[in-house]
């Protein structure tokens, strides 16, 4: 039999406010264990919630790039259960009236084309704390520095039908949220927290089989890798006869393979009801146009400015538009060297490069945009050779110098294109290599051609690279070829 | 001293008659000899009592006096005090001192108040005669034998016995009226937003309504003014400018329409606490009121509505006291569970148990509709009921309770019979009204209690209306026979 996997994902993600969701403690990862929890946060009777206007900003920037509804009211609800990293007793979360509504966002197809997947909405609420199972002793240590930290869980239709398309979403909205500000991404840190619902149907079905939810996958590929072994153990569980039951599982990334947390019958009745501490809240619809009007240009929109005004490939395009450092600092780059293509192949080329061999991001490299065109501007005015220009690279990223055109001078890089100083050199290497250049002149017209490189090599070399390969080449063809 | 009013004391320590320091030690004094009868304090605060005093007759030396400089007040045990006991009248708070002050503590602190101490309530104000608190129960000035009624049955029985001129109190479904009325005092309820509920242990979050309890109802106005006000820790706290009470209690009743809804006068009434109303509204019409009759006809519907929605928000506003990180925690717990399921069972009273499994059935998948939706729909029907009366009346008058205290002890067997009596005050927390509970007598020497109810924000009226009635009347100025 044919089969189909339907996955939905709910991922959460750790906005960047500088303090919590209902309190004003910081949010800032990895302090002492509880330095960060205020009275609100630890649920001292008596304390109330205080929503952090500038969460629901950010929230309402997200709806707005994926394209979603922002309803006219707002409201905030109770989901109770209880747990030590839970102070309260209950989350305050968003069920009633979310503040995303229903959106979508197109991903990009391995084959080609497009998929357009469904946001089913997005809501605001607050993380839990962390229960700390090591060094206490059989006992639970609890660290509230994260509870109260605003997130935004994002629900999907059911409407991706592989792992690499459960992924593909997963990096649109990574790259979505980077690109907005709204959170760090950082996945390994968890500030972006991952679960899958998974099912499999016979090809053509209509009704959707039983599903399984992977809990809290911690980065691409693991969500690839656990959707694949989880779309694979419930095919052969199908294929012996056997029916899925509904649960709960855990990704274990050592074994690569996921196993039972709980079954739908020990799930909780979290007993939602709207918050009384926090009263419906109006959207101003004002207050949403002003951010939808001051939204950045984002990942899809860069894209197509890259290929269509800029005229890149549509590979260099999805490169550069990944991440919006990358394209900040290509587009900084274009601004100032007026060569798009030429900035791509070398961002795309050199300074990836390096970075990759440094373990770094853009936004560490050791190279400014402005040093960084510099480069470019040389070697379009043929002051530089390619080989040259790597060379100032190199020392601009060893902090050899402020400016490309400092480090040409300090290094005399600066090529030679005197037709007078190479025409001397020719000369000078020509004389010293009779027998090549009457080898050269017997042979076949389209054996030349490889012998003409070992003239260049010489020239090149007795110049120190500084002569303009373009005029050598000019000179010889001229002299040898009479 | 102890029968001054607080404008006297004000004006007394004003005019250097007496200082802060006596008047706190002839009250505490008082507290020492009439409390052990009452219980109505859980905590009395002596050494930091009197150290307020010195510092307020400093600050009145200087002439930097506030409002309430140097006069004693005592607040219910459920408003946090920073470095003092916070209880909440439960073993599960035994042990909590509170790293914080509640707004309405801070409030009245920066007008210069004394607080004496903290006064005993049900259980998490959950209860109507203050007999589920922890600490025992308050016994009644009026006859010690019966109930001061509840949940601020402690403020009530202290105001009322003078072991303080004032206290605070909080009023859920009628916490602060009906015990001001079984005590013969003035309580108030303001609207729901007009005193923050920031520090304020919560019962039910979206009915909560702290207020003053004093003698009078200028004395009430005094209090108000400190304690109302807009504050951003509150996020249901309205943003308005709190008027000057006082100044408008010189207004007339004339061309004030009282309504009277008949269904606050039926069978339910004892007639003779009936007597003792229309006897009230007699005398307000004599002051200038007219009077209309009006119908609020979902007034019986307010009992089931409201005792399915405080349980349902008091279930999960209570789930914070786990034995994880304050209160009382269970001996070695074998597991989480465990340590879940001891603390709560060991530390919480039945009515508390009651009302947070009556509220997690509620909420529950299968219920949610018939039960909490339900309330809620009945909840608006009523808000309506009273906007649709305030089209013809300016204020409703009512009783306060059918009947006037009951003995210790009779109804705790039956604790829906006890819920039947909030009848009269409930349908005013669900409409978020203020209202405000007046002495009108007594019926075999328990004093009976007149409820007027305003539209939102109508402190000021309701304030004068009391104050005009208590210009031409003596009942607030009768005294119990403890005293």
């Amino acid at each position: 039999m044919q089969w189909e996997a339907v996955i939905g994902l709910e991922i959460h993600t750790q906005l960047a406010t500088k303090t919590k969701i209902f309190s004003g403690s910081s949010t800032a990862f990895g302090a002492e264990p509880n330095s960060q929890a205020s009275i609100i946060d630890l649920a001292m009777p008596g304390t109330l919630p205080v929503l952090n206007k500038q969460a629901l900003e950010m929230a309402i920037q997200f709806g707005l790039a994926i394209n979603s509804e922002i309803p006219k009211i707002t409201t905030f609800d109770r989901k109770n259960y209880f747990y030590p990293d839970l102070p309260k007793g209950y989350q305050t979360t968003q069920m009633e009236a979310p503040i995303v509504g229903r959106g979508y966002l197109d991903i990009a197809l391995e084959t080609g084309g497009t998929k357009r997947v469904t946001v089913h909405h997005a809501h605001l609420e607050e993380d839990a704390g962390k229960s700390l199972h090591e060094d206490f002793h059989g006992m639970t240590g609890v660290d509230l520095n994260r509870a109260g930290t605003p997130l935004i869980e994002i629900v999907t239709e059911p409407e991706m039908s592989s792992a690499k398309e459960a992924v593909a979403f997963l990096k649109s909205i990574h790259s979505i949220i980077t690109y907005l500000g709204i959170s760090d991404g950082n996945m390994a840190e968890g500030s972006m927290r991952c679960d899958a619902n998974v099912s499999v149907r016979p090809k053509g079905q209509e009704k959707l089989g039983n599903r399984c939810e992977i809990k809290n996958v911690n980065s691409f590929r693991f969500v690839e890798k656990a959707i694949n072994y989880e779309i694979q153990r419930q095919i052969e569980i199908l294929e012996d006869g056997g029916r899925i039951a509904q649960q709960t599982r855990l990704y274990d990334p050592d074994l690569d393979e996921t196993r039972a947390m709980r079954s739908k019958e020990d799930a909780n009745d979290y007993r939602y009801f709207p918050c009384p501490d926090l009263l419906p809240l109006e959207v101003d619809p004002a207050f949403v146009q002003k951010l939808k009007d001051e939204l950045p240009e984002l990942p899809e929109q860069k894209r197509q400015r890259f290929t269509e005004q800029l005229g890149l490939s549509e590979y260099d395009a999805g490169v550069l538009s990944s991440s919006r450092p990358l394209a900040d600092y290509f587009d900084k780059v274009v601004e100032l060297c007026k060569d798009a293509q030429l900035a791509s192949n070398w961002i795309s080329g050199e300074l990836a490069a390096q970075l990759n061999r440094d373990g770094i991001e853009i936004t560490q490299a050791e190279v400014t945009p402005e040093q960084f065109a510099g480069i470019l501007i040389r070697l379009k005015d043929d002051t530089l050779s390619n080989g040259a220009a790597k060379k100032v690279f190199a020392a601009l990223w060893a902090k050899e110098g402020q400016t490309a055109d400092e480090i040409i001078e300090a290094k005399g890089l600066k090529q030679v294109t005197d037709t007078g100083a190479i025409e001397a050199l020719v000369d000078e290497v020509l004389a010293k290599n009779t027998p090549q250049v009457e080898q050269y002149r017997a042979a076949e017209p389209d054996k030349r051609g490889k012998m003409v490189g070992f003239f260049v090599g010489q020239i090149m070399r007795a110049s120190k690279g500084t002569a303009n390969p373009k005029a050598v080449n000019e000179l010889l063809a001229k002299k040898l070829d009479g | 001293m102890l029968d001054l009013s607080l404008t006297q004391m004000a004006q007394g320590l004003a005019e250097r008659k007496f200082s802060s320091l006596e008047l706190t030690q002839t009250f505490l004094q008082r507290i020492q000899t009439v409390n052990p009868q009452l219980n109505a304090f859980i905590t009395v605060t002596e050494q930091q009592a009197l150290e307020a005093a010195k510092a307020a007759d400093a600050q009145l030396a200087a002439g930097q006096a506030g409002p309430l400089t140097g006069i004693p007040i005592a607040h219910k045990d459920l408003f946090c005090t920073e470095g003092i006991k916070t209880s909440c009248a439960s073993k599960m708070l035994d042990n909590f001192i509170a790293p914080y002050d509640a707004t309405v503590v801070a409030n009245l602190n920066k007008a210069g108040a004394v607080s004496l101490g903290k006064t005993n309530l049900d259980e998490f104000a959950m209860g109507s005669s203050s007999e589920s608190s922890f600490y025992g129960s308050v016994k009644n000035p009026w006859a010690t034998q019966a109930v001061a009624g509840g949940s601020s049955g402690g403020s009530a029985a202290a105001v009322a016995a003078r072991l303080v001129p004032a206290a605070t109190g909080s009023d859920t479904g009628g916490s602060i009226r009906q015990p001001a009325a079984f005590c013969g005092i003035t309580g108030l309820k303001p609207t729901y937003g007009r005193v923050s509920r920031w520090g304020m242990v919560a019962y039910a979050s979206s009915m909560d309504q702290a207020g003053p309890m004093a003698r009078s109802a200028e004395d009430c106005a005094l209090m108000l003014q400190q304690m109302a006000g807009f504050d951003s820790k509150d996020s249901t706290s309205i943003e308005q400018a709190v008027p000057d009470y006082l100044s408008q209690l010189g207004d007339s009743l004339q061309g004030v329409t009282l309504g009277i809804p008949k269904e606050y006068f039926a069978d339910d009434l004892n007639p003779q606490t009936a007597e003792r109303i229309h006897a009230a509204i007699k005398q307000l019409e004599k002051l200038g009121a007219s009077v209309k009759e009006i119908s609020l006809p979902l007034t019986r519907m307010a009992i089931p509505a409201y005792y399915v929605i405080s349980p349902a928000e008091a279930s999960s506003n209570l789930s914070r006291f786990d034995g994880v990180r304050y209160g009382y925690r269970c001996e070695n717990p074998v597991d989480l569970e465990d340590l879940y399921k001891r603390s709560r069972s060991e530390a919480f009273g039945d009515e508390v148990k009651r009302r947070i499994l009556i509220g997690t059935y509620a909420l529950s998948e299968g219920f949610y509709d018939a039960y909490y939706n339900k309330a809620q729909q009945i909840r608006r029907l009523i808000a309506e009921d009273f906007q649709a009366a305030f089209q013809s009346v300016d204020l409703i008058i009512a009783p306060t309770t059918p009947n006037p205290a009951y003995d210790l002890g009779s109804k705790l067997t039956d604790p829906i019979q006890m819920y039947l009596d909030d009848i009269y005050t409930l349908g005013v927390n669900l409409a978020g009204l203020p209202a405000i509970s007046v002495p009108a007598g007594l019926v075999n020497q328990r004093p009976v209690g007149m409820q007027l109810i305003g539209n939102h924000f109508s402190e000021a009226k309701l304030l004068n209306a009391a104050h005009q009635f208590q210009q031409a009347t003596d009942h607030h100025l009768q005294k119990p026979a403890l005293i």
